[in-house]
């Protein structure tokens, strides 16, 4: 468990972003999984191969970024959500710190991009978080200690990624884009009091990638436990013991979610039922948004959770580490959520695309 | 565009940052030292609202260096709300669906990429109105 901060620190605005556009696991697998002679699909719907429309029930599908968005783009929208919902003067923000596994840039600071989009430069720090997929857990880690000292007002902390995997790997049918930002300020004016946060880390290798490498390798089953499991579990059982709750006393859960399988056989070991997972487990719609993927889901939780309600969130990154926060909801909630477009809003824009527009998309070709 | 020029525009650029003149009280963009309607002297800076509306467009498919990635796209003139009118690319619909009237809101995207090792440009496009009812 963390000290609590000197000040108490909340969430004064918070903000998603996920990309339109949608790949279907069905497609990933169609190309990798099935024999070339046996695809006989026909034509294919609609125009260019894009088909617009909800879902199918059984599909399990991921949101892919736009030929013109990255992380940088990403995060300048959701934090211009986080600031349209907290109605605070950027000028006030003094730290922008952007968690992410896929920066533009590997020399040259998302955080100031975005700084300078937002208005906040340049009386901030500004900075990016690598640390897997709890980047930007950590981020918003640091910027309770900055808040919760009193050296700053205002401090924004966004997780975001345009999730890298091989093609043909079994990453790709999860590796999704999108994220979130979360602006921190005094408790008094939060949707949301953090009550409590801590973080629980070990050197375990289940996912990484070397520099100069395009995409991450893994440690197959291994990433599951001793990676995800020996992490998530011990953080939110730690949090829930030192704050003396059950399961059944916190009204929202959402944790880390590479896949639908590992959070829910997590959410469930520790206690908890579907009703306090299904708001905030996305994976299904949008893929593994890596360092937003939590993230992402607290927003989608406080988009509809009621004053005085207890949400709590675990992250997970490879290498390995959680953070657990837990959260009660306020009284500002209901009306700061009317002033920016809502996760689902996001989740709901859907393009669908084949893997041929995807190999575009993601600058996959070999000869691009 | 050089690293130079670009630095100097990066506010226009990212969040629509112009000016209001404060003789003739016009919205200025992009930013500039007179006035181009009543040709005083320019200023304060005034961030737009990024709400306008489309003007005319055209789809692109002959393109220029540093674009060709993204063709085909549709180029927009957008009427800001405040009045200047500002050349754009429209991003998140297809050409097909573009209307002349039709309400729009400025996002921050990627513009292009100067080559493999060089800077990434990014700046103002426009889609259709998606903010929360407002």
């Amino acid at each position: 468990m963390l000290n609590q901060p000197l000040k108490q620190v909340g969430i004064v605005g918070y903000g998603a972003y996920i990309p339109r556009y949608r790949l279907p696991a069905a497609e990933i697998s169609r190309v990798w999984t099935e024999e070339i002679e046996s695809v006989s699909q026909g034509p294919r719907q609609g125009k260019n191969g894009l088909k617009e429309g909800r879902a199918t029930a059984a599909g399990i599908e991921k949101a892919v970024p736009g030929l013109d968005e990255d992380t940088a783009t990403m995060s300048i929208e959701a934090a211009r959500n986080a600031l349209a919902r907290s109605k605070v003067d950027p000028q006030e923000i003094r730290a922008v710190w952007v968690g992410s596994e896929s920066h533009p840039y590997a020399v040259k600071p998302t955080g100031t991009i975005v700084a300078e989009a937002i208005g906040a430069a340049p009386a901030a720090q500004a900075a990016d978080w690598q640390f897997a997929c709890k980047a930007g857990t950590e981020a918003v880690q640091a910027a309770i200690g900055l808040v919760g000292s009193g050296m700053a007002p205002y401090a924004l902390a966004v997780g975001m990624d345009t999730a890298q995997s091989r093609p043909g790997d079994a990453l790709e049918y999860t590796a999704g884009a999108g994220g979130a930002a979360l602006l921190l300020g005094a408790a008094g004016e939060s949707v949301a009091v953090i009550e409590r946060s801590l973080g629980y880390v070990s050197d375990t290798t289940d996912f990484w990638r070397r520099p100069g490498q395009q995409f991450p390798s893994h440690a197959e089953r291994f990433s599951g436990d001793p990676g995800y499991f020996g992490h998530v579990l011990p953080a939110a059982d730690q949090m829930m013991r030192e704050a003396g709750l059950t399961a059944a006393e916190i009204d929202h859960v959402v944790v880390h979610q590479p896949n639908v399988k590992f959070p829910v056989r997590a959410m469930r070991t520790l206690g908890f039922e579907s009703e306090q997972w299904e708001n905030g487990l996305l994976v299904a719609e949008i893929g593994n948004t890596y360092a937003g993927s939590a993230l992402v889901g607290l927003t989608a939780i406080l988009d509809i959770a009621a004053e005085g309600q207890l949400v709590l969130v675990v992250s997970y990154g490879s290498g390995a580490g959680s953070d657990a926060f837990l959260l009660r909801t306020t009284g500002h909630l209901t009306a700061a959520r009317m002033n920016a477009p809502s996760t689902g809003e996001y989740i709901g824009r859907r393009i669908e695309i084949d893997y041929a527009h995807y190999v575009r998309l993601a600058g996959k070709l070999a000869a691009h | 565009m050089s690293i130079a020029s670009l630095w100097r525009t990066r506010q226009q650029r990212y969040s629509l940052q112009g000016e209001t003149c404060p003789d003739c009280h016009q919205a200025i963009f992009p930013p500039r030292d007179v006035c181009p309607y009543c040709s005083e002297a320019a200023g304060p800076l005034h961030t737009m609202s990024g709400r306008g509306e489309v003007y005319s467009y055209t789809k692109m498919l002959n393109v220029p260096d540093g674009f060709l990635a993204q063709r085909p796209y549709t180029v927009a003139l957008v009427k800001l709300e405040e009045g200047p009118m500002v050349t754009a690319q429209l991003t998140d619909i297809s050409e097909e669906d573009v209307e002349i009237g039709m309400p729009v809101e400025m996002v921050t995207r990627k513009l292009r990429e100067e080559g493999d090792s060089g800077e990434i440009v990014y700046g103002y496009k426009f889609r259709p109105v998606f903010a929360a009812a407002d």
